[in-house]
């Protein structure tokens, strides 16, 4: 179970998440600080409370739309936060996917933030509002990333394969 | 059952008669495309290898692309060594497409691959770079991921993880009246659909005015599919496709003419009808809030923008120039100019737009990325409002979250240009 920190509406571009100023820096290490920079108390609340706790952000549709930028999924990543959102834009789904950032496409959620929600594999519980949500899927090939720990030690079974190493 | 033309080159890239859409796939790569963000691909593909205990080695070194556009020149030390350690990997790679920041052969990536060659119809090509879908303009199914993606790609040769996906069939048909431009098309159709309108979906142009676009207008047309959400937006090539590649990329082998099947299945047709288009304004803060420029004309503004990937090319310059031609730009009117490569610039200086522009008050700037997402130069002040021709108005865009950035053609860009104001350029007097 965790809470809901922060609530977004719609076409939440990455412009927003990460903006196009701090793109000179790219390392995953370095990129939180600068999350929802233009959003003060929230790039606030992300930087000041650090915690090993999963926090949680609802948004609505199009979530991550626009630029390609890895830093947006990698700066959210560092925050440990989990991202609800009714849809999500291609690229950064899939870059949420590769780095190991937890998305979950949620089409109805309804939740308020300090709600605190239960993600169970097919499902979203608002326990705060006692409602239930569905969850829909990532396709298998997807999850597969997912279960192998992200793009990278995907590549490298490939590569292995590829190169005969054991 | 027929293929779109996504399908088919799909279906090549991974040596199968066909596929269905929804189906996942490892394509391989014909062109991979990277900007400075190579610097983050560059770590992502050494830890790929570190892993391994074998020497970290692209796949191939003549597919992958690197141009410097986004920061050009260096706006600061660690842009300026990140760029240093990037052209470090493209000697000890042999990476042969490297287009550092030169006056001869430099300029934003959407704009060197095409005009060098770099894309072919059928391709399958990726870039670290979200308008990269700009590419299908040549008939290339052509698009966007991110930098570990890219890393995979450079490690492989294949792109893993893509979906075939399903496609809106975009038929425009009709002359373009005066003045109404391709970017009126696509801001219109943008309007039409929303911005997640076409959200893992590609978007296939067809129609009578497509035919009978240039190259340029087509490259902007896919450029922004990516702002109603596609995958990839794509022109299938034809007369005009190989006219440009001969005669402007210096193309010289062999060109496949790919197209859909007459049977296609498509999960959406939209048709526009050209000539009753008018200029189109696309309101902050999201692409999709689009407008005819009736509704806003007269909104003062502070600082025109003309250039980019998106609008940056020589007719766009050719058409502020002769809108600005002897006329001069609004005082309190910043009016910047940066073209989409310096193989346009020099066109442009040799017929004489440089010229009027700068005459008429404009600053014209190197071809470069910085201005649109507000990463270098051109930034906004607090409240101020920009009219430009690039590709986005999120909030914060233009380097101020507290400004507004509206987006337009070049012509109504130049018009706005000389009276302060958002102007309808078809009114006269241009």
């Amino acid at each position: 179970m965790a809470k809901v920190i922060y609530k977004f509406g719609d076409d939440i571009s990455t412009d927003i998440i990460y903006p196009g100023r701090y793109m000179a820096t790219v390392l995953p290490t370095e990129t939180p600080q600068f999350a929802f920079d233009d959003i003060k108390e929230l790039n606030k609340l992300l930087n000041s409370e650090k915690t090993e706790e999963t926090r949680i952000i609802v948004a609505g549709k199009n979530f991550g739309c626009g630029s390609s930028r890895e830093q947006a999924a990698s700066c959210l990543k560092g925050h440990n936060l989990t991202i609800v959102a009714r849809d999500f834009a291609r690229i950064f789904l899939q870059n949420s996917i590769n780095l190991g950032l937890r998305t979950v496409i949620c089409p109805e959620i309804e939740a308020e933030v300090g709600d605190e929600l239960e993600i169970a594999g097919d499902k979203v519980e608002n326990k705060t509002q006692g409602k239930e949500f569905a969850v829909v899927p990532l396709p298998k090939a997807r999850q597969a990333i997912v279960d192998a720990g992200g793009l990278i030690p995907y590549t490298q079974k490939i590569l292995k394969q590829r190169m005969g190493i054991e | 059952m027929g293929q779109t033309i996504v399908q088919k080159i799909l279906a090549r890239a991974t040596s199968r008669p066909s596929v269905e859409v929804g189906e996942v796939l490892e394509p391989a790569v014909d062109t991979a495309m990277s900007h400075e963000n190579a610097a983050l691909v560059m770590n992502q593909f050494q830890e790929i290898f570190a892993g391994l205990g074998r020497p970290a080695k692209v796949w191939n070194p003549n597919r992958i692309a690197i141009i410097f556009d986004h920061r050009v020149p260096a706006e600061s030390k660690k842009t300026a060594t990140n760029q240093k350690k990037i052209r470090a990997f493209v000697a000890e790679q042999g990476i042969t497409k490297f287009h550092d920041i030169r006056g001869d052969e430099g300029g934003i990536c959407h704009q060197i691959l095409p005009e060098n060659g770099y894309v072919l119809p059928g391709y399958v090509v990726v870039g670290t770079d979200s308008h990269t879908t700009t590419h299908g303009a040549l008939g290339a199914f052509a698009f966007g991921i991110g930098a570990t993606e890219m890393a995979s790609v450079w490690a492989l040769g294949n792109v893993l993880n893509v979906e075939v996906p399903d496609t809106i069939k975009v038929v425009v048909e009709g002359e373009l009246p005066k003045y109404v431009q391709p970017k009126d098309i696509i801001l219109n159709l943008i309007g039409k659909i929303s911005a997640e309108g076409a959200n893992f979906k590609v978007l296939e142009f067809h129609g009578s005015t497509i035919r009978n676009m240039s190259t340029s207008g087509r490259l902007t047309l896919c450029n922004m599919a990516v702002e109603a959400g596609a995958t990839s937006g794509i022109v299938p090539p034809d007369e005009e496709t190989v006219r440009f590649l001969r005669e402007e990329a210096g193309v010289t082998g062999e060109i496949e003419l790919i197209a859909p099947d007459e049977d296609a299945k498509y999960c959406q047709v939209v048709e526009i009808d050209a000539s009753k288009l008018v200029p189109q304004i696309a309101c902050p803060h999201t692409v999709d809030n689009v407008k005819p420029v009736s509704e806003v004309e007269g909104l003062k503004v502070d600082q025109i923008v003309i250039g980019s990937c998106t609008n940056g090319r020589l007719d766009d310059l050719e058409t502020a120039a002769s809108i600005l031609r002897g006329k001069k730009v609004a005082r309190g009117v910043r009016m910047l100019v940066f073209p989409a490569s310096y193989r346009i610039y020099q066109k442009a200086l040799e017929l004489g737009y440089v010229n009027d522009l700068v005459k008429a008050g404009a600053v014209v700037m190197n071809p470069g990325c910085g201005p649109c997402l507000g990463v270098h130069q051109g930034a906004l002040g607090d409240k101020e409002v920009a009219l430009a021709t690039t590709n986005r108005n999120f909030k914060g865009r233009m380097g101020n979250p507290d400004s507004e950035v509206y987006l337009c053609s070049p012509a109504v860009a130049a018009a706005s240009a000389i009276t302060g104001m958002i102007t309808n350029p078809q009114k006269g007097g241009f």
